[in-house]
């Protein structure tokens, strides 16, 4: 593999692109545009619903990549799945929770979080880019598991591998499947919530009398949680703290 | 001929830091999420592009099965959210350290 | 016959098996009658495999019987056999009979005692090892005896636990024979190293390999064990102590039959012995030595047995003098007399102290010849026999010794006829506190009912035995003609390649011999002299002599107290300091290093997901340099 130099950067100058075909160079374009306008989009947002709507941008234009790329099964199930199925349960857990009240992003409790991020983000960008193009891109074999092209429509194709090379891991996903459903069922269950929260109140007392025990009742926590003090949770938790060791719950360090 | 393979990586690239950093910088769980959602995709993309570059089916199997993985992953994960919220409305991801040192 | 050897063996192992698990049961006296059976059916045994064996041409006197393979690791290969010949064989018979004679004394000696059958149950394990350590054909199986009568040693020393001077005498002889182990041990690797076998036979047939620097060192490590065991200078310090097991024991283990076994490795490793000059020189003046000094603290000790100690310390110098100066003969001559004479003085004393209930000290003794006349014409015999007075045992065999001595240097001479003349003297001074003078016991005895009496029958008949055969056992090897040196010539398959011939011709003998006469006299009537009719002259008695030259002391300060020190410092310093530290310096470096780490613990989802994100950023630049590099 050949060094990093600006050389190995052939590939920008532009020719491979006006090289293609108008119409394809022209959906990629627009399709890039879409895909980075909605990602940004669903950063920026203050309003969540917004970023799903962005999100939904996103996510047309990275179908409309796949659609580029011969992946047309994959599009419709990127269009059906993620922005039909997905997006739509993302909003309708932003409506239920009527979360969708608008973030301030002017101000960052977190010190350090926003250059770090930023810092990072260009880091791994240049690392990705440099790599990629460095090593010009591919370095794997050709046709491992079955030729992409000129043996039949892609929807067959899929399916024949995926029926029988990967036919463990299918079967493994529907286990998935099951289990996330029956996970999302028990997580937000009503009833069977309240029960428990009831029991741990009816043993709590004795707990909620002596002061300084680090709190672990989430009932306790959702009472507190309207009367955060206006030095946030931080300032809590360390008045917190300070009582436990006036008591000696906490061992001297 | 269709466009040269480094430029679809280069876009998933981009599309993966976007989301990365939104990652990092957002509070709402919700958005975080979202974030998470585009840094899969920009995986998708990866894969799909490796796989018509080398010219095999594999690449778009395994897109396959993150949609998938990635269905599961939103249920469990909005799920979750649900149930937090229960306790404690209108929290963010900053108010739930619990586990802090 | 010789096919039955290994009955020999097994016969006293049985007998302990037997009495380990039903001892109790069989109860008192029918355990020792069962242990004195088995030993007595041992000794007739080897009395028929003696007579097989005598049978034999003298060049054929040597057989090997392989009972099993005992440990077949890699190259060793180390079997359980008996070598039987002329050496083993006079070993074996003095050993099963003088233990015959003690095991029936014993069943009157320790009548009264409520161990009765744990006592006779460690005397049969002792002479089955005793025996072990004789006939073994190899190095390992003869440890193996040497461990087990060392084992057996400890156990009786230490018989009576319950008194603390007993258990710490226990403890003392295991302690200072182990620094003699450790020398038998190294010389056995080192044979094996250079010779890759441990047959006695095998390793002699090879020792043309050996450098001589090896013989010498192997010799010198084995004589390290022999110190050790047979209790030589500086190691003797221990069978003082001994003395406070049983007075059979003493007799048995610490008199006749354990402690000459480091003479008997030395005669049987003779041809090297033979081949390393140097170290048989070290062996003949730490032999002169140890002779000297311990017949020097015996003139001064007070207690019966104390004596009789020092003397048995003093005796074997005088072996290992003749074992240096290439006189094997002498010394197995000189081995085999000393077990009479001193197994009867031992048992003799052991009569004293059973008559008079336990008294031990001479200077409360006195004017016994009338009231135990059997016990004091037995002890005067031994007394005799160990004088060198003619013509009882020891003339001749010390005789040998001194001849032996003359002619390999005259220094070595002079300082062992002095030792003879010390001999006479304390041994007579012994006698004569023990059964003349004022009868000082009838102070402390007036409250006890009857007078101090001769021992019942079972006592009796050991004494006798062991009092003839120390008149006569001068007999089996007389100078002056070669037609009578019976165990000269028995022994002169095994040793007698290496035989020093003394350069001394028979008139020399007969002069060396009337000096030696002489010289015993003088010692019995200088005793005479101070002794018969007092009893207090502490002008004789300095206390260096009686705290046996400081060699005790020696060690107290030089071991005892040093290691105590150096425990203390590693206990107060070393550990609290070095150790402690370094364990609670791990511990508080975990502790604070948690403490400082802690701080990334933050709670907040983000500030782990930028972690991931650095993750992922190193992962990219490791990769980014594998692809330049």
């Amino acid at each position: 593999m050949g060094a990093v130099t600006l050389a190995s950067f052939q590939g920008l100058n532009g020719v491979h692109l006006l090289a293609t075909t108008l119409p394809d160079a022209l959906v990629f374009a627009v399709a890039a545009v879409m895909v980075l306008a909605g990602a940004i989009g669903v950063v920026v947002s203050r309003n969540p619903v917004h970023s799903a709507l962005m999100l939904v941008l996103t996510l047309f234009g990275v179908a409309v990549e796949f659609v580029a790329q011969d992946a047309q099964f994959l599009a419709a199930v990127q269009v059906i799945v993620y922005a039909g199925a997905i997006v739509v349960l993302f909003l309708f857990v932003i409506t239920l929770l009527g979360v969708d009240n608008p973030e301030n992003l002017k101000e960052e409790p977190l010190r350090f979080q926003r250059p770090l991020a930023l810092a990072l983000a260009g880091a791994g960008a240049t690392g990705m880019l440099l790599l990629g193009w460095g090593a010009k891109w591919t370095t794997g074999a050709q046709s491992v598991v079955g030729q992409a092209r000129g043996h039949g429509p892609n929807v067959s194709v899929l399916g024949r591998v995926v029926f029988t090379t990967y036919l463990l891991p299918f079967e493994a996903t529907s286990l998935l499947l099951v289990i996330a459903v029956v996970g999302a069922v028990m997580l937000v269950r009503h009833r069977g919530d309240a029960g428990a929260d009831r029991s741990v109140r009816e043993s709590a007392p004795a707990l909620e009398e002596s002061p300084g025990v680090v709190q672990q009742d989430p009932q306790r926590e959702t009472d507190e949680s309207d009367q955060v003090p206006a030095g946030g949770p931080r300032a809590t938790d360390q008045a917190q703290r300070k009582n436990a060791q006036t008591n000696g719950g906490e061992p001297a360090s | 001929m269709s466009v040269d393979g480094g430029w679809y990586l280069t876009l998933a690239a981009v599309l993966f830091v976007i989301g990365a950093f939104g990652l990092l910088v957002r509070r709402n769980v919700l958005v975080m999420f979202m974030c998470v959602e585009l840094m899969l995709n920009a995986a998708n993309l990866t894969f799909v592009t490796f796989s018509r570059m080398l010219n095999d089916i594999g690449g778009q199997a395994a897109v396959f099965f993150v949609l998938v993985v990635a269905a599961a992953e939103v249920v469990v994960g909005l799920g979750i959210i649900v149930a937090v919220h229960r306790h404690r409305p209108s929290a963010t991801a900053d108010d739930l350290h619990v586990l802090e040192h | 016959m010789l096919h039955a050897a290994f009955l020999m063996i097994l016969l006293p192992l049985a007998g302990s098996c037997v009495l380990a698990a039903v001892g109790r049961k069989l109860g008192n006296p029918r355990a020792g009658w069962l242990a004195t059976a088995m030993v007595a059916a041992s000794f007739v045994l080897s009395v028929a495999v003696f007579s097989s064996l005598a049978g034999r041409a003298s060049n054929q006197r040597s057989f090997t019987q392989v009972l099993f393979t005992w440990i077949p690791v890699g190259d060793l290969h180390v079997r359980i056999g008996l070598l039987i010949d002329p050496l083993s064989m006079t070993m074996a018979l003095f050993v099963t009979g003088v233990s015959a004679l003690i095991h029936l004394y014993s069943i009157g000696y320790m009548s009264h005692d409520e161990q009765f059958p744990k006592f006779f149950t460690y005397l049969n394990l002792f002479v089955a090892s005793m025996l072990v350590l004789v006939l073994a054909d190899n190095f390992l199986f003869s440890f193996l005896g040497w461990e087990g009568v060392g084992l057996c040693s400890y156990l009786l020393v230490a018989f009576w636990f319950d008194r603390d001077s007993a258990a710490s005498a226990g403890k003392k002889a295991f302690i200072v024979n182990r620094i003699g182990d450790f020398g038998f041990l190294l010389a056995m690797l080192l044979i094996f190293t250079k010779l890759g076998t441990l047959n006695y036979h095998g390793v002699f047939a090879h020792l043309g390999q050996l450098s001589h620097g090896t013989i010498t060192a192997i010799v010198l490590l084995l004589f390290l064990g022999a110190a050790g065991k047979s209790a030589q200078l500086p190691l003797f310090t221990w069978l003082p102590d001994a003395m406070e097991g049983p007075t059979p024991v003493s007799a048995l283990i610490h008199a006749a039959t354990m402690v000459t076994a480091g003479v008997y490795l030395m005669v049987r490793v003779s041809p090297m012995l033979h081949l390393a000059q140097g170290a048989s020189l070290v062996v003949a003046a730490v032999g002169v030595a140890t002779a000297f000094v311990a017949a020097s603290i015996a003139c001064a000790q007070d207690d019966v047995k104390k004596v009789l100690a020092y003397s048995t310390v003093s005796q074997l110098g005088y072996m290992f003098l003749a074992v240096g100066t290439g006189a094997y003969v002498a010394a197995i001559f000189l081995m085999i007399c000393h077990a009479f004479y001193k197994g009867l003085l031992f048992l003799g004393a052991g009569s004293l102290i059973h008559g008079l209930h336990d008294e031990q000290d001479l200077k409360l003794m006195g004017g016994l010849r009338k009231m135990m006349p059997l016990t004091f014409v037995t002890f005067g015999v031994a007394w005799l026999a160990i004088a060198g007075v003619p013509p009882f045992a020891a003339f001749w065999s010390k005789g040998d010794v001194l001849v032996s001595a003359f002619s390999y240097s005259p220094f070595l001479y002079a300082v062992g006829a002095l030792t003879a003349v010390l001999t006479a003297y304390y041994m007579g001074r012994e006698f004569f506190l023990a059964f003349y003078g004022p009868e000082r016991w009838r102070k402390s005895f007036a409250a006890r009912s009857g007078e101090p009496h001769d021992p019942s029958w079972v006592m009796k008949l050991p004494l006798v035995v062991l009092a003839v055969a120390s008149a006569f056992a001068g007999l089996i090897n007389l100078p002056f003609h070669p037609a009578w040196d019976f165990l000269a010539t028995w022994l002169a398959p095994v040793v007698g390649s290496v035989l020093v011939h003394a350069n001394v011709g028979t008139a020399g003998r007969w002069e060396l011999a009337i000096g030696d006469a002489v010289l015993a006299f003088a010692g019995v009537g200088v005793a005479w002299k101070l002794w018969s009719k007092r009893w207090d002259r502490p002008e004789l008695e300095p206390a260096v002599l009686r705290a046996g030259w400081g060699i005790d002391a020696m060690y107290d300060t030089l071991v005892a107290k040093t290691g105590t020190a150096l425990s203390l410092f590693a206990a107060t310093t070393i550990d609290t300091s070095l150790i402690d530290a370094a364990v609670n310096g791990v511990a508080s470096a975990v502790r604070s290093t948690g403490e400082s780490v802690r701080r990334l613990q933050t709670g907040f989802v983000r500030s782990y997901a930028l972690g991931v994100m650095l993750g992922l950023v190193l992962l990219l630049v490791w990769m980014l340099t594998r692809a330049v590099s």
